[in-house]
């Protein structure tokens, strides 16, 4: 019957008509189709462009960025649009950097949807210059750019093997160790922070004695350090050298300090000196509001955390030491792409923004510590408190920490190799494997991952 | 059809005298041209439109389907890195062969398999079990079936977020039960065994309800008359349910069967959300990495783009291998009925 009606209810057309229904319904086919596939080819291309300007002939600058990065809490575009009235700026935030990298190299590969400023998280920047460099702009002789600004080993992590220096850096996170002072009494130990600094000074083997020295008469449930992964963290980033020659040959396996950062660490962790826990999970997260440990390996962003997840009567307990050799954890660089629709504009944002007058104000807000070595005698550092530390001069404490911060070299897989010594490794420890199984479930997990 | 097609215009035209307009014999034949012209045309109507009907799926099909597909057959016979996915290097069968000694390959197809099998088996069951329960005239029977809806309409991540809380080693709730009846923490995450069955609960609690809602529109198109029948010859309630219900309920068991194994060897979701180390390693010492996520470790994390399209065609290989199984037991059973 159906088949019977069709006919029907077409011959009531005429030709022409029939036609032009049938090229609608091509058309409409058509451009369905081709209008799916583009919109995944050409994502930004053309979507942006109504931003990048607006009625009044004012230009916008967009910035990607990922976390909090705090430039907008602190004020900074506002300042920036009043000194510079022509200018807009709008970010566009990705909340956490693991989704927000794999959709930047993306878009860095096929030169579309990016923004006129793209971050770039420390533990990616080797493998952007690495990799991407040619598709981004040489920031090192932009406008307003003063080179001893920043600190040396900073600047080198965004600098090309040819001299491009294609990111600024942000912020950095020298580490120091914060401890408990309360904690730390019970145990017998000093609580003062330069006598504590003393019993550890210029060792990380003194450090794990202290360890053994706090576990003898810890209160019960505490163990000295937070886990295995802030440990090797800690001792990993204050060498002089990690995973990476100054060649770029990976060199993890042959390094005797990698070996001997993991031996150490698997060695307190077999004392029962560490917690057995994850980083950033949420029952290492409880160990911290529970007062389950003494001491971990903190840059300035740590206190920040260590308050979010602290009881209120934690407050002023922490004090914050020297640590027995300094590195650096975490940090950020902004780059602009070449293909960026407001290169000019975009790279005078970024010179202002990471200009040390910039960094003091963003620290003071958002507890980022500048990478501009200009910016450690300013008062917002100099004068810095924290509420978990109480009277602790922290600016004072963590600024040379950071001058003392190895020119370490970086390479594009450290994350994967820390990674995998870390939560394929010294965590096996804790859990009642020894040190060797550990360090080949660990080597085998990563000779894995890195062959292509 | 073709008289059909004469008359059938009449009504437009509106004339007494179909087909036939007022203009007489002499434009009979520039009036048969035209009919054969509109024929023509509707016959190239008949012809093509149907496809420009189905078009727009198979365009889509043929965009985010068959190419992605093929191109990553291609990219599986490259060694090819996410942070340059042009640069193609050729190296033949090799990410297909180095996949047989690659002990972490089968350690996850492993996984996939005991994870499958422990959390399909009594999916299943559990969902027969509640759909002949429902079966039943019940009080509100409309918000059980709702209910048993619901976990399949949350997100994966939220309940993944607190199946992890639940089975947390230090302060999680169940090993806190545990403890109220004297048995030892058990380390949820860090054991294998222990994070194969936390994960499996995850993907049985998700799907159980979505399964049983099947079972009960299959049982409730079982006709009355042959429990009725069965009832009179004596049969207990457990009797027809054996004789009745699930011989009626077989084709839907075969499809339950086969969506929940396909879905088994995905799962992808509940192990990366359950890992502690929030990698895609799938614990410590990769003991609940399944297939999927060892595929998404390699492209995603590692950015071996190569290696995972390799991973990712061996995965549809054994998916057939499996279906076909499927198949053979599935013909045995309906010869053997």
């Amino acid at each position: 019957m159906r088949a019977r009606t069709l006919p029907l209810s077409r011959q009531r057309t005429n030709g022409g008509k029939l036609f032009t229904r049938k090229a609608l319904a091509v058309a409409a086919v058509v451009s369905l189709g081709t209008g799916l596939l583009a919109g995944c080819a050409d994502d930004g291309g053309d979507g942006d462009s109504d931003s990048s300007s607006d009625g009044k002939g004012k230009t916008t600058v967009t910035l990607g960025l990922f976390g909090t990065m705090g430039f907008k809490e602190a004020g900074l575009y506002a300042e920036y649009e009043k000194l510079n009235p022509d200018i807009k700026i709008a970010e566009n935030v990705v909340e956490r950097n693991e989704n927000y990298y794999p959709a930047l190299l993306n878009h860095l590969t096929t030169n579309s949807g990016l923004q006129d400023v793209q971050a770039v998280e420390v533990g990616n920047i080797a493998e952007i210059v690495e990799t991407q460099a040619g598709k981004l702009e040489d920031l090192s002789k932009a406008e307003g750019v003063n080179k001893s600004d920043w600190l040396g080993w900073k600047w080198e992590q965004a600098t090309t093997k040819d001299g491009q220096t294609i990111g600024l850096g942000t912020d950095i996170g020298p580490m120091a160790i914060c401890y408990r002072k309360d904690l730390f009494e019970k145990a017998g130990l000093p609580s003062d922070r330069a006598e504590v600094a003393k019993l550890w000074e210029g060792d990380w083997k003194k450090f794990v004695q202290v360890g053994e020295d706090y576990q003898k008469k810890a209160p019960k449930g505490t163990t000295f350090m937070d886990s295995p992964g802030g440990l090797i963290n800690a001792i990993l980033s204050s060498e002089e050298k990690k995973f990476y020659d100054a060649s770029g040959e990976v060199i993890y396996k042959t390094n005797p300090a990698v070996k001997a950062a993991f031996d150490l660490t698997a060695e307190a962790a077999e004392k029962g000196m560490i917690g057995a826990q994850t980083q950033f999970q949420p029952s290492w997260d409880q160990t911290i509001s529970n007062n389950k440990f003494a001491a971990m390996a903190c840059p300035p962003w740590m206190l920040g955390y260590i308050k979010g997840k602290s009881q209120p009567d934690a407050a002023g307990k922490w004090d914050v030491a020297v640590p027995p050799k300094s590195g650096n954890w975490g940090g950020s660089f902004l780059s602009v792409p070449k293909s960026a629709k407001n290169v000019d504009e975009a790279k005078k944002l970024v010179a202002w923004l990471t200009a040390p007058e910039q960094q003091a104000k963003l620290f003071k807000v958002q507890g980022s510590f500048p990478s501009a070595q200009a910016a450690f005698d300013s008062p917002e550092v100099t004068g810095a408190k924290n509420d978990m530390t109480g009277d602790a001069p922290i600016g004072e404490i963590f600024s040379a920490a950071a001058q003392q911060i190895p020119v370490q070299p970086i390479g594009p897989k450290d994350q994967i190799i820390q990674q995998g010594l870390t939560d394929n490794g010294v965590i096996l420890v804790t859990k009642g494997k020894s040190a060797k199984e550990a360090w080949e479930t660990a080597t085998k997990t990563i000779d894995n991952n890195l062959d292509k | 059809m073709s008289t059909r097609h004469d008359t059938a215009a009449s009504p437009v035209k509106g004339g007494a005298a179909p087909g036939r307009p007022p203009g007489g014999t002499a434009s009979d034949g520039k009036e048969a041209r035209r009919r054969q012209k509109l024929s023509r045309r509707w016959q190239r109507d008949m012809r093509w439109s149907p496809y420009a009907f189905v078009a727009p799926f198979f365009l889509l099909f043929l965009a985010f389907g068959l190419f992605p597909l093929v191109y990553t057959g291609w990219a599986s016979l490259h060694q090819v890195e996410l942070t340059a996915p042009t640069d193609m290097e050729w190296v033949g069968l090799r990410n297909f062969t180095r996949i047989f000694d690659d002990e972490f390959f089968w350690n996850a197809a492993q996984n996939t398999l005991t994870i499958g099998i422990i959390s399909t088996v009594p999916q299943l069951l559990m969902a027969m079990g509640i759909a002949h329960i429902l079966n039943y005239k019940l009080r509100a029977s409309t918000f059980y079936r709702v209910a048993m809806l619901a976990p399949y309409a949350t997100s994966i991540a939220a309940a993944s977020l607190v199946f992890v809380l639940l089975f947390g080693r230090d302060y999680g709730m169940i090993n806190w039960a545990l403890d109220f009846v004297g048995i030892d923490p058990v380390d949820w995450q860090g054991d294998k065994w222990p994070s194969q069955f936390a994960v499996s609960t995850i993907v049985v609690w998700r799907w159980t309800g979505y399964n049983a809602l099947i079972y009960l529109a299959a049982m409730q198109a079982i006709p009355h008359d042959l429990y009725e029948s069965a009832a009179l010859d004596g049969a207990s309630r457990w009797q027809q349910f054996l004789h009745v219900t699930l011989p009626s309920l077989r084709p839907t068991i075969l499809f339950t069967v086969v969506v929940s194994t396909i879905g088994a060897s995905q799962v992808f979701g509940e192990p990366l959300l359950f890992d502690a180390n929030k990698g895609a390693s799938g614990g410590a010492e990769h003991q609940f990495q399944t297939l999927g996520l060892y595929l998404y470790e390699q492209g995603w994390i590692n950015q071996h783009l190569g290696r995972a399209s390799a991973i990712a065609w061996m995965m549809f290989l054994i998916l057939i291998v499996v279906g076909l199984i499927n198949y053979v037991i599935s013909r045995r059973l309906r010869a053997s009925s």
